[in-house]
């Protein structure tokens, strides 16, 4: 028996600006939802990091995790101003504003943990 | 409610045993329209790991083979799980059934704002406080380690990212912003070389920033009481301004609202005064700590 952990997904649908291109967003989501696998999804992270919304301690908190977002420092950083940082080992950010929408769900879905990726350098 | 109050409602797409699968066309047409009115979406299928819950209030959607009871209490006994079955609903009406539950339950309804606020990367931060004296909207403070922190997010201006210009260090972010470093993206040699253009700030305003603001919008002012045309005088204003606006990526609404000179005079002080104190302080407590003995260090 594998002891790989499968890291849970969460995918940012960026609802409020428009700087994660449409159809990488639509393309990351589409995908997702016909994968057949579980998965978060927000409106908005940064709307939710001005509010020091719990639910990102949920999210933080919970063991290895895949993000769909955009740049992984701005990411790293919007969970540390919101007082959840991210762990720093499990965590993996996928930047859908430079990443093709393939390439996004290729890493979302790939098999195995993480190797203790950091949010950002 | 302010922008930055309340807590969204969290809707659960469910699958599982007694309810029949959605065709993927509809489930992504729920989802996707359900995180476009600004809910948070779970989508939970067998054997995989979501996040857990963190709300009192959830809503379960489905198309349940057997009717289900409106609203149940969660296993925490704190956690209120309403049902609606969705069964040949379309996208749109979800939505509607969503939002109806939202004002039940009052949940957050906001859909309307771009969150814009300044993100500090701790990473690169000096703590050296020139954001904190710069931002004329109290979006900055301390914390009690006086530390740099973002305390007033609502405070900030749209599209705004002029204090990330001012970091020496380039620490600050604003994730919604279109152009890098000031977006998250990596920060380069040349980004670094800014240092070069707070000088260029600097030297854009006479070396004063505050000054030049104060004088500029004085003039400003002097020309709206002069002018009987007040769009003349808005347009004047603003090319005077644009110099400010194009070197700093201000937005012209935010020129347009600067406080009155005298409150920015004030406002700078009292943060010049704040920053002065605290450094005093910190010095204070580093000199009169004892210096370390070995045994301290435990050799
Ligand atoms: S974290 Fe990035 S992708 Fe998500 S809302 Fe903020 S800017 Fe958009
Ligand atoms: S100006 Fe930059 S380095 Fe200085 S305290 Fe603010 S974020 Fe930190």
């Amino acid at each position: 028996m594998s002891d790989a952990v499968t890291p849970r997904v969460l995918y940012c649908n960026c609802t409020y600006a428009k700087v994660v291109p449409e159809e990488t967003k639509g393309d990351v989501l589409r995908q997702l939802c016909d994968s057949g696998v579980a998965f978060d999804a927000v409106a908005d992270l940064c709307d939710m990091a001005a509010r020091s919304d719990p639910a990102l301690a949920k999210i933080a908190e919970g063991g290895p995790v895949r993000i769909a977002a955009c740049f992984p420092r701005a990411v790293k950083w919007l969970f540390h101003g919101a007082k959840t940082p991210l762990p720093e080992e499990g965590v993996e950010v996928l930047n859908m504003r430079e990443a093709p929408a393939d390439e996004i769900v290729a890493g979302l879905l790939a098999a195995t943990a993480p190797e203790t990726e950091a949010t950002a350098s | 409610m302010s922008r930055t109050e309340g807590k969204n409602l969290r809707v659960v797409v469910y699958e599982g045993a007694g309810s029949q699968p959605l065709p993927d066309e509809d489930r992504f047409a729920m989802i996707s329209s359900l995180l476009a009115e600004g809910f948070e979406v779970t989508r939970a299928a067998p054997g995989g790991d979501v996040a857990d819950a963190d709300a009192r209030t959830m809503l379960v959607l489905g198309r349940f083979d057997e009717k289900s009871p409106p609203t149940a209490r969660g296993l925490d006994g704190e956690t209120t799980v309403h049902f609606r079955d969705v069964t040949g609903v379309p996208a749109e009406g979800v939505v509607e059934v969503a939002r109806e539950v939202r004002g039940e339950t009052g949940a957050r309804d906001l859909t309307a704002w771009k969150p814009w606020f300044p993100v500090i990367d701790y990473d690169r931060c000096t703590n050296c406080l020139q954001c904190l004296t710069f931002c004329l909207f109290d979006v900055y403070g301390v914390d009690g380690k006086q530390e740099i922190t973002v305390q007033n997010e609502d405070n900030c201006k749209t599209d705004c990212p002029a204090c990330s210009r001012v970091c020496p260090e380039v620490a600050i972010l604003f994730p919604k912003y279109r152009k890098g470093p000031i977006n998250g993206d990596v920060v380069r040699a040349e980004d670094i070389q800014r240092e070069a253009m707070k000088v260029d700030i600097s030297t854009l305003l006479g070396g004063d920033l505050y000054g030049s603001l104060r004088t500029r919008q004085r003039s400003a002012r002097e020309r709206f009481s002069t002018e009987r045309d007040e769009s003349k005088a808005l347009l004047e204003r603003k090319r005077c301004l644009g110099k400010l606006k194009k070197d700093l990526d201000i937005p012209d609404e935010v020129l347009m609202t600067l406080p009155s000179a005298e409150d920015i005079e004030a406002r700078a002080e009292r943060a010049r005064l704040k920053a002065e104190k605290r450094r005093a302080r910190s010095t204070t407590v580093a000199d009169t700590k004892p210096a370390p003995t070995e045994d301290d260090w435990g050799i």
